[in-house]
């Protein structure tokens, strides 16, 4: 069992605690714009909810999943007790005092402004403060996994740092540094207006800082999963990691190309130029390349279990599977979801097919089908792989994790690829009410229908994720062994020192931001003539 | 197996997973080359120019006011349409435009961000206050689209539409000649 087992456990009651919450929000918000509901009401709810939904699923969920598994990953990966375990309490309590100040304004109607922000759209200080305490709390987390590295770098010198954990810390640097974006536009920009101290802001501006996080926090999300794919997956199948330089350099690279590219959310926007827009969606591009590289490193793993398990033919292995595995089943099901959510993103990254579902019920399918997808179905693996470790009792009901882990996934094809078709159509996003009875937008009825049954299935699939928990805490004790990664087929003896640290890759990672955003940054911000008039929401 | 086979199987492994990130490398490559190409050969590129544009003053004077709003016939036989949103409607709240005519959108915002969708179509801009969006677009047929706003503007978001009918050329003319602005609103 975990020494952090407590603190581990505290992160993911935390992270999935919201995400049943939100998950909620998200099935009414479904039904209520649907032509199951009637005429709402009062809009308001509407976009108080997706507020909250966006906001818990979007800054607290991931970030608690990241923290507590990075954590779990120093601990057993290092073979050592976490430093600074104090801090990284004070990290998960900052987190939830953000939360809780940043959901009181938003319950009462003070900050629907939605979890993007937009300003000049200005409401309730709290709801702002309250996501930079968030912030600041997994900052802590970030210092930390550096700190726990280095220590173990020291009195390990020259050894190869274990996959996870370099995976681990990557992703934390990227979240470290992409965090910033948004905390400058809330710091400098917003929270001085909110609190009165200004009345005008740069809204394009603002939209430019929020583009630096809000790309490479889609990754941030992502590195988790990828942890799993590469560290958990293959021994959890029985096989071993086809490669771990590969896996490294997959990392590396997406803390250096996850973050100069978040222009591309600007495409239709006229603060940039188009230069820029070209430039982000050349790097756009370049960051499909850690993902190819990984889908091949996977499904060689995966292949390698089964040959060890007397799979044969160039396609017979696949018979050969462990399929009664739900690790085997759901990294199954997140690579359908990635690959059919990578085909959506080609198309969103490219300036010309982009104006045709910017903005559109496409976008949100699409982000639910990766991240709500793809993401979320692994990080139900890490939970399920990790849970037996942090309660020392057994995770046995292997059939009702099967159930469960099919339910999310039919669950999100059917939400998603209804809403992406309308998003085809174009429907637009974030509204409270569609009205189906005009001829123009009547065809649009029976896929938001669709779509809304899938939530509830979601729903379902959720409720049996929590079940499987809770039993999880209840069940006979069982010692469950020391916590194991996978192994490479070739573990690695020495590896290059490039490969080894962050350094080189952090630099890179902030000079091309500076090359990809100091200029669009630097000419607003020069500027006096572009600060607009705030318009405050939410004051009765 | 023998550390030899374990050597030899790891430079095997070692090849096969080059040729696969060379084969990653390309198909990226591929993809830029695929936007520059229609990018500059389509023209489809985005707005060039950072236009800016004080959005307390555009209902006193310049091209944003009242009576400057709707559709234009410009010199060259192209038309602009200049419109303006604010929360929670666009002015004009029915564009008119020629079919086959090359139309040059201007908008901007009077108050927060919105956006300008034009269903079925990829005229699809957001209108950010104190800047200009422009956006050149080509309507083949003659028909009605919906335009959604389609950026969260706050409460009333979702009865942000407006409307753009695309009308025969000869009709659009003879409808411009009588007025300077032109627009389907009643
Ligand atoms: C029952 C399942 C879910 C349903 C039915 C659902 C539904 C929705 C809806 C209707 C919106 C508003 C979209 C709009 O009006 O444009 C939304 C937004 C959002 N959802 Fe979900 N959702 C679900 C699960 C999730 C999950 C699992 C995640 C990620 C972990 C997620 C992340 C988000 C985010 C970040 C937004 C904010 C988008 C925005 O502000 O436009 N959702 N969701
Ligand atoms: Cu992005
Ligand atoms: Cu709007």
């Amino acid at each position: 069992m975990l020494n952090s087992r407590r603190l581990v456990l505290a992160h993911f009651w935390m992270a999935f605690g919201g995400f049943g919450l939100a998950l909620l929000l998200g099935a009414w918000q479904m039904f209520i714009r649907s032509p199951l509901a009637g005429w709402i009401g009062n809009p308001e709810w509407y976009y108080r909810s997706v507020t909250a939904h966006g906001t818990i699923m979007g800054y607290v969920f991931p970030t608690l999943i990241a923290m507590g598994f990075g954590y779990a990953i120093t601990e057993t990966s290092l073979k050592a007790p976490i430093a600074g375990v104090r801090w990284a309490w004070a990290g998960i309590a900052l987190i939830l005092i953000g939360s809780i100040m940043a959901m009181i304004p938003v319950s009462a109607g003070l900050a629907s402004v939605l979890y993007t922000f937009y300003p000049p759209m200005i409401g309730n200080p709290f709801y702002y403060i309250g996501v930079v305490l968030v912030v600041v709390g997994s900052w802590i987390w970030v210092a930390l996994m550096s700190i726990n590295l280095i220590r173990w770098k020291r009195a390990n010198s020259g050894k190869p740092v274990p996959l996870a954990m370099y995976a681990n810390v990557a992703g934390s640097y990227l979240w470290g540094w992409t965090a910033v974006g948004a905390a400058l536009e809330l710091i400098l920009q917003i929270i001085p207006v909110a609190v009165g101290l200004r009345s005008t802001i740069d809204a394009g501006l603002a939209r430019i800082f929020f583009s630096w996080t809000l790309h490479a926090i889609v990754y941030f999300w992502l590195i988790p999963t990828y942890i799993a794919y590469y560290t958990i997956v293959p021994r959890a199948i029985g096989g071993k990691l086809y490669s771990d330089s590969m896996a490294r350099i997959s990392f590396v690279l997406f803390l250096v190309v996850a973050m100069p590219i978040g222009i591309h959310h600007t495409f239709a926007d006229p603060m940039v130029g188009a230069g820029f827009k070209f430039v982000h969606s050349v790097f756009t591009a370049i960051v499909a390349l850690p993902t190819l590289l990984t889908v091949f490193t996977i499904c060689a793993s995966v292949e390698i279990a089964s040959r060890l398990r007397g799979g044969r033919g160039p396609f017979g292995w696949l018979v050969a599977l462990p399929w009664n595995n739900p690790t085997m089943l759901a990294v199954t099901f997140s690579f359908i979801m990635l690959g059919f959510g990578g085909a959506g993103g080609l198309i969103n990254m490219s300036y010309q097919l982009d104006a045709s579902i910017h903005n559109t019920q496409w976008i949100t399918g699409h982000f639910h089908l990766i991240f709500g997808g793809a993401i979320v179905i692994m990080y139900f693996v890490i939970a399920y792989d990790l849970w037996p470790h942090l309660t020392g009792r057994n995770l046995a009901n292997l059939s009702l994790m099967r159930l469960q882990l099919w339910l999310w996934f039919i669950g999100m094809i059917v939400t998603t690829f209804p809403w992406h078709y309308v998003g085809i159509l174009g429907m637009p996003r974030r509204m409270a009410y569609y009205d189906y009875t005009h001829p123009a937008i009547a065809d649009q009825a029976l896929p938001v229908i669709l779509s809304a049954t899938g939530g509830l299935i979601l729903v379902v699939s959720a409720a049996l994720f929590f079940v499987i928990l809770i039993r999880g805490h209840l069940s006979e004790k069982a010692d469950p062994g020391e916590y194991r990664f996978s192994v490479a087929v070739h573990p690695p003896q020495r590896v290059p020192v490039a490969l080894n640290s962050h350094g080189l890759w952090v630099g890179l990672m902030i000079a091309l931001t500076a090359t990809n955003y100091g200029f669009p940054i630097l000419q607003l911000a020069v500027r006096s003539d572009t600060s607009v008039p705030a318009v405050y929401v939410g004051v009765k | 197996m023998t550390s030899e086979d374990h050597a030899a199987s790891a430079v095997v492994a070692q090849k096969i997973e080059r040729r696969w990130a060379a084969i990653s490398i390309l198909i990226v490559v591929f993809l830029t080359a695929m936007a520059a190409v229609a990018g500059i050969h389509q023209a489809t590129m985005p707005q060039a120019r950072v236009e800016i544009i004080d959005p307390e003053k555009i209902h006193l004077s310049g091209e944003f006011v009242e009576t400057n709003l709707g559709s234009a016939i410009e010199p060259d036989g192209s038309v602009t349409v200049r419109a303006v949103g604010q929360q929670y409607s666009f002015t004009p709240q029915c564009i008119l435009v020629p079919v086959d005519t090359k139309v040059t959108f201007r908008a901007t915002s009077a108050d927060v961000v919105h956006g300008l969708l034009i269903q079925q179509t990829n005229v699809n801009t957001m209108l950010v206050p104190g800047y200009v969006s422009e956006q050149v677009a080509r309507f083949s047929r003659v028909g009605d689209h919906l335009m959604p706003c389609q950026e969260f503007c706050s409460v009333g978001h979702e009865g942000m539409w407006a409307m753009v009918k695309v009308i025969d050329r000869n009709e659009f003319m003879s409808l411009a000649a009588s007025k300077r602005r032109v627009s389907c609103v009643e």
